[in-house]
């Protein structure tokens, strides 16, 4: 057990090399730097000395692979580098970020399980009913709903007419402005969710071993409970950590939208200013967070199946 | 002749699809004495499984009791209510699937699966239910009963998960034992073992056997008495060595006449299995008449038009044929 999770742990190191070396690429590619960002408001154009200079101090006239080779001595030193814009350590940036970030995507995540769960199993429990229906229905709506549009709406709904929650910003970090955003965030795993656990409920409700089962003189509430929960758990659990992992990836443009200080507004902001160390630091976090998420959902469910071998 | 334990009345099972009813089943009869093992043959898609699903109380929709009685130890099983079937069910009925691959739930252990059997009909604790389950285990020739009940069942063989399926079909000492093609998924030299279990088992506790197969062989084995189904009717029904003597249905004869003879081709020399020449029809699809007709070889003209009832034999036994009525 021990040896199967500091192998999963190495097994990231790779993941997180790659990653970092497909963004030094990209932002060697697209055209602008930290420097040339400066003057993109129109107002002031720096002078192409200025910017030479700029670009020496930042270090970013070095060829790729030397600032690559810089930058990967650094991240063993669990170093991050400097924020081009706050000359801040990216570390700090980016730990004053992740309590905010981890707040909405476990509030989107528990709101979508705990809505998504039950509708999909009762829906499966009465398949063709009325519920059934309509909460598959609401589900693939909740699916193709561009987030963005969401938020909107319920900004509109919830803030600009009933008064019920603030439409914007962190607050005091309190469960009032945390609701908005994590609705909106929360509504396409729910829908997943809702539907995963459907299938799969219904699924295992036709197995063979459930077939066993009632052949005992089972209650089809003891069927439920002895023989379903378990087995529907493990799919459930894999689609709760997939999601998760898209949830943080998602929330850059709900955390944009409603001005949520976590990771994902830092890394838009950070993008248009190419301050690469700072969108570097983001993007491998999250990577890391993902990978994370996955290797306790694999570890989980290899408690509950005895099938799963750590190997 | 004392009641028998079982007595199937004119079984008619619908298969309904978009509000039409189709007899998956229809006017199936035969009894079952306490003790006695009755066999049922046929191809697959003739309605054994089907017939024994009825029997447990499991068909599902599409599939129900269309008619007919099914009376076992003073109850009729087609009419009584939900809850007095689900306390015969496992206590009194019990089955044997075909498949012990998937018929056990992959994440319980098998002692838990047989154990769930005295939780749920002798009142039993956990830890006692547990303990029997060890003896259940034991009384399956499994060895090491005491490990075994632990392990999960993709840690056990195909034939060591099928004697766990019979030590949960026979824990609570059941009347009846519904074995739906037991041994089909099983090597041959399993087969044979997990037959002799049933059959000693169930001559040990005075349990009757219903015993489906498409084998004639392991039927031949088995049975006293055999039932041969062909599309959802009962074609046949006699003692078991007066069939595979002397068939008194065109279908049987077939069915017998297409058993590849072990050591024919050095006595004989190549030659051509013998089959029943086209395939059987579909549920919804069955022809009007004779439901054999159309692959019958003995065929009569009104074989095609009406349906042949049941007609007692000189040697005893019942055979739905015109060369017969």
């Amino acid at each position: 057990m021990l040896a199967y999770l500091a192998r999963r742990l190495i097994q990231t190191i790779p993941i997180l090399l790659a990653v970092a070396g497909v963004i030094f690429i990209l932002f060697s590619v697209i055209p602008g730097s930290f420097a040339s960002s400066l003057g993109d408001d129109g107002k002031a154009v720096l002078d192409a000395d200025v910017m030479a200079r700029m670009n020496r101090e930042l270090g970013l006239s070095d060829p790729l692979h030397v600032r690559f080779a810089r930058y990967v001595g650094q991240l063993a030193q669990f170093d991050l580098g400097s924020s081009f814009r706050t000359r801040q350590p990216v570390t700090g940036v980016i730990a004053e970020r992740l309590w905010p970030s981890a707040q909405l995507a476990i509030a989107s995540m528990l709101f979508a399980i705990v809505v998504g769960v039950p509708l999909g199993f009762l829906a499966a429990m009465r398949p063709g009913s009325l519920l059934d229906s309509v909460s598959m229905v609401a589900a693939v709506s909740g699916l193709s709903l561009p987030k963005f549009w969401l938020g909107l709406m319920l900004m509109y709904l919830f803030a600009l007419k009933l008064g019920w929650f603030p439409s914007f910003g962190y607050g005091d970090g309190g469960l009032k402005h945390l609701v908005l955003p994590a609705v909106a965030l929360g509504v396409s795993p729910l829908a997943l969710l809702a539907r995963t656990t459907r299938a799969s409920v219904l699924e295992i409700m036709n197995a063979d071993f459930v077939r066993t089962a009632r052949s005992k003189g089972m209650s089809e509430s003891r069927v439920v409970r002895w023989h379903l929960t378990r087995n529907a758990l493990v799919i459930v659990l894999t689609t709760v950590g997939l999601q998760f992992g898209s949830v943080i990836g998602q929330a850059v443009v709900v955390e944009k939208l409603f001005s949520w200080p976590g990771l994902g507004s830092l890394l838009v902001d950070s993008v248009s200013l190419r301050d690469i160390p700072v969108v570097q630091g983001c993007i491998l976090t999250i990577v890391l967070i993902f990978l994370v998420i996955n290797l306790v959902v694999d570890v989980l469910c290899a408690m509950i199946d005895p099938r799963i071998k750590y190997t | 002749m004392s009641e028998p334990l079982l007595a199937v009345e004119n079984l008619r099972i619908d298969l309904t699809i978009g509000g039409v009813h189709h007899a998956a089943v229809k006017d199936v009869s035969f009894t079952i004495g306490r003790g006695e093992t009755f066999g049922l043959v046929g191809e697959s898609g003739c309605g054994k499984s089907v017939t024994a699903l009825a029997l447990i109380g499991l068909l599902r929709p599409p599939l129900s009791v269309g008619a007919g009685a099914i009376r076992f130890k003073g109850h009729d099983l087609a009419q009584i209510g939900a809850d007095d079937m689900r306390r015969l069910r496992g206590a009194s009925v019990s089955m044997i699937f075909q498949e012990p691959m998937t018929a056990l739930n992959p994440l319980s252990p098998v002692g838990r699966q047989i154990a769930e059997m005295f939780v749920l009909h002798k009142g039993a604790t956990w830890v006692e239910a547990e303990k029997r389950a060890v003896e259940a285990l034991a009384s399956v020739r499994v060895p090491a009963p005491d490990r075994r009940a632990k392990d999960y069942p993709h840690q056990l063989s195909g034939g060591m998960r099928q004697r766990v399926m019979i030590a949960i079909a026979l824990a609570c000492g059941p009347d009846l034992l519904l074995a739906d093609e037991p041994t089909t998924a099983l090597d041959v030299t399993v087969q044979a073992e997990i037959l002799e279990l049933i059959r000693d088992l169930s001559a040990a506790r005075g349990t009757a056997v219903l015993m489906i197969s498409h084998d004639l062989g392991l039927i031949a084995n088995m049975c006293a008495r055999v039932g041969v189904m062909y599309a959802g009717r009962l074609v046949e029904e006699r003692e078991a060595e007066d069939v595979f003597r002397d068939p008194a249905h065109p279908y049987t004869a077939g069915l017998i006449a297409s058993l590849p003879l072990l050591g024919a081709r050095a006595r004989h020399g190549r030659a051509r299995l013998q089959e029943i020449e086209g395939v059987v029809p579909s549920v919804t699809a069955f022809p009007a008449g004779c439901r054999f007709n159309p692959r019958c070889a003995e065929r009569l003209e009104r074989c095609a038009a009406d349906d042949p009832a049941e007609t007692a034999l000189a040697a005893g036994g019942r055979v739905r044929c015109w060369r017969h009525g």
